[in-house]
């Protein structure tokens, strides 16, 4: 069930802040397990660049978004709690696989 | 409260007063003293659809044009595209102003169960967004609307309400005024307590619906460090924006205008002491239907214009095209005045608004126009709760003095009666009042008027009667005698009347004359006849005295011939004899003569 194509990720943080630096941590040890060589993973200073805060609508920080597949999906936090960072990724199943 | 709120007033202007960046909005900044508290941030709430985003968005708008200051919408409900099409129907070309970089809008949305939550956040998104908007224009101000939306979105209030405090500080430290609205809610201004953390000003917004019409209201209720108006003021929108009616002139201190024009009814002027009203002031034009006030209105409305002033009828029963057309049948041409420009009809159903509404309407209109003459036709069609009527009509009284603009209601009578309490109320406001009356008598009906009263000056106390006719109104005596005021018909009647009356008195009195004299000629020829009797008889009196003394004379000659006869007779008795005689000249002649024929023999 899981797909099988690219899953793209794009993680707005706000600075270099001790959240900052956790939150990218989390998010990245979760793609290194769970998703291995098909993902792709944008990090995002919103302080930098403000205009693509905009664009994506971001409002709270840090907070991920699953660009691909389609829908997007958000989640808020500093994405600690790994299985609910999955789920709310829908991405669960495919670690179970 | 009169006394409470000048005074912080005084003070306010005394000291240097809180800066203020103004809305632009006609009344609210003269409410507010100058506008929202500059570089903080203001709260607007208020129910769903009573105003609160053409507020904000005027507030933006006019600071963009108006004032130099750029600003950002930030809109948590409304797509950008929408706000634009929303307040173009208020003249407002939003999309020219967001190329020409004095508007920003940013749209922030927020949809429920969209965003998973695990573990801590802040908004930190928001917040570099609305500054990035922000710097982009160089922007003074913002708007915030409505950031309750995020309640929504997000599920932790407590963060939320951190996130808040901390935006609203990042505004002040910004510098920038802004409006953030809020919905009303249940027992608090809004629903999730804005008002806790944005406590520099705090303004309402009302929609309230009574007896099927609306009227919008608005109350300062809090502005921190400034004097403000502290009642609800009826607020407008419509094509010309927002305008709020500002009740600033409690206080009865208008300038005083001691010139005097003309009501273009030469003999109504003529009625009044200095030869027309005094301008400014109020005229109060009553009557039952039919009896000629619109009319009259007209003229005066029609001799403003031919002054060359500028004229403004608020008519809530015909429309301006209709009394135009009237207005020709008594001769005038209201219609050249409205294409020059100086006539201006505004009608209104009274059932469209409000009475607050209605005046709102008329305020505005009154800054637009700038009228030196305004008719109101009729204030009896308002309607409304006796105590909010009349506050009304004070309020629209006022508003018109406050103008200096003369002004001349006309209200239908609803009694007959002459009683002061009719007229609802408002002929104690009015400075003259002129009563309209149809007399009915005789089988026809006759147009009066006459002048109740009329400030500062002398008037006639006449009832008088007028026609209308295509050379305009013109007045005639009426006539008063016994019988009461006669008009019309009756009038002619009793004046002829008078007149055969006079007649017959004048041929009475010559008749008299007449007779008079002839008995005086009768009296004097007696006089006349008398004294011829009275000289006859002196004649004959002086006669009988003539011959009396003759017959003396005579007498005395004879005696005398006859003593002359005896002396030469005797011859010695010549020196003795005639004195016997002579002694005895009082003897009877028969004595006498018998003594003589004695002394013969």
């Amino acid at each position: 069930m899981s797909a099988p194509g690219p899953v793209a990720l794009r993680l707005f943080i706000a600075g270099p802040g001790a959240r900052s630096q956790r939150t990218v941590e989390s998010v990245r040890r979760i793609c290194e397990a769970h998703l291995p060589g098909r993902h792709e993973l944008e990090i995002v200073d919103i302080y930098q660049q403000p205009a693509l805060a905009e664009r994506d609508g971001v409002l709270a920080a840090p907070i991920l978004l699953r660009v691909a597949p389609l829908p997007v999906r958000r989640i808020a936090g500093d994405l600690q709690d790994e299985g609910r960072v999955l789920r709310a990724l829908d991405l669960a199943p495919a670690e179970e696989a | 409260m009169p006394d409470a709120l000048p005074a912080p007033s005084h003070e306010a202007e005394a000291a240097p007063t809180l800066p203020k960046a103004p809305t632009g909005i006609d009344g609210f900044d003269a409410i507010t003293q100058g506008g929202l508290p500059a570089g903080r941030p203001s709260l607007i709430c208020g129910a769903a659809g009573c105003g609160k985003t053409l507020f904000a968005t005027t507030f933006l708008v006019n600071g963009a044009t108006r004032f130099g200051e750029p600003g950002v919408f930030v809109s948590f409900e409304e797509r950008a595209e929408d706000l634009v099409a929303n307040v173009a129907s208020l003249g407002y070309d939003l999309d020219r102003l967001v190329a020409e970089g004095r508007l920003a809008i940013d749209h922030v949305r927020v949809e429920k169960s969209e965003i998973e939550e695990t573990g801590e956040y802040d908004l930190e998104g928001l917040f570099i967004r609305l500054g990035y908007a922000v710097d982009s224009i160089g922007a003074k101000r913002v708007v915030l609307d409505t950031i309750e939306t995020l309640f929504s979105g997000f599920t932790d209030p407590a963060l939320l309400r951190a996130e808040l405090r901390r935006l609203f500080g990042w505004i002040k430290d910004r510098g920038l005024t802004a409006i953030i609205t809020g919905e009303r809610g249940e027992g608090q201004l809004t629903r999730q307590g804005l008002e806790e953390y944005v406590s520099d000003c705090v303004v309402l917004l009302d929609n309230r619906v009574s007896d099927q019409i609306t009227t919008r209201r608005l109350r300062v209720v809090k502005y921190r460090g400034s004097a403000h108006g502290t009642n609800e003021y009826p607020f407008l929108i419509d094509h010309a924006g927002i305008s709020v009616l500002p009740v600033t002139s409690a206080d009865l201190d208008y300038a005083v205008s001691d010139g005097v024009i003309s009501s273009g009814i030469a003999g109504l002027d003529a009625m009044l002491g200095p030869g027309g009203f005094h301008r400014g002031s109020s005229i109060l034009v009553s009557g039952e239907s039919g009896t000629g006030k619109t009319m009259l209105s007209s003229s005066f409305a029609d001799a403003a214009c031919r002054r060359g002033e500028r004229c403004m009828a608020f008519v809530f029963e015909e429309s301006g095209a209709q009394i135009i057309r009237n207005a020709r049948s008594i001769g005038l041409d209201l219609q050249a005045h409205v294409e020059a420009g100086l006539l201006r009809f505004e009608a209104a159903r009274p059932s469209l608004f409000g009475l607050e509404m209605h005046l709102a309407r008329m305020h505005r209109d009154l800054e637009a126009f700038q009228p030196d003459v305004v008719v109101v036709d009729p204030i009896s069609a308002l309607r409304g709760p006796t105590s909010e009527l009349q506050a009304t009509l004070l309020r629209m009284i006022d508003l018109l003095k406050a103008r200096g603009i003369t002004a001349v209601f006309t209200s239908l009578r609803t009694e007959g009666a002459l009683d002061p309490g009719d007229d609802l109320g408002v002929s104690s406001l009015m400075d003259a009042w002129i009563k309209l009356l149809n007399v009915e008598a005789n089988g026809e009906r006759s147009r009066t008027l006459y002048v109740i009263k009329a400030r500062g000056m002398s008037h006639s106390h006449q009832i008088r009667e007028f026609g209308m006719s295509g050379a305009g109104i013109r007045l005639v005596d009426a006539y008063i005698g016994p019988a009461g005021v006669l008009t019309g018909t009756a009038r002619l009647a009793q004046e002829a009347q008078e007149r055969a009356a006079a007649l017959r008195r004048r041929q009475d009195s010559e008749r008299r004359a007449r007779e008079a004299t002839r008995r005086r000629q009768a009296i004097e020829r007696q006089i006349a006849e008398l004294s011829a009797g009275l000289e006859a008889i002196a004649d004959e009196e002086r006669m009988l005295h003539d011959e009396d003394s003759l017959r003396e004379a005579v007498l005395d000659e004879e005696r005398r011939q006859m003593l002359a006869r005896r002396a030469s007779a005797q011859g010695s008795a010549q020196g003795s004899a005639p004195a016997v005689p002579v002694t005895g000249s009082g003897i009877t002649p028969g004595v006498a003569q018998g003594a003589a024929q004695r002394a013969a023999e």
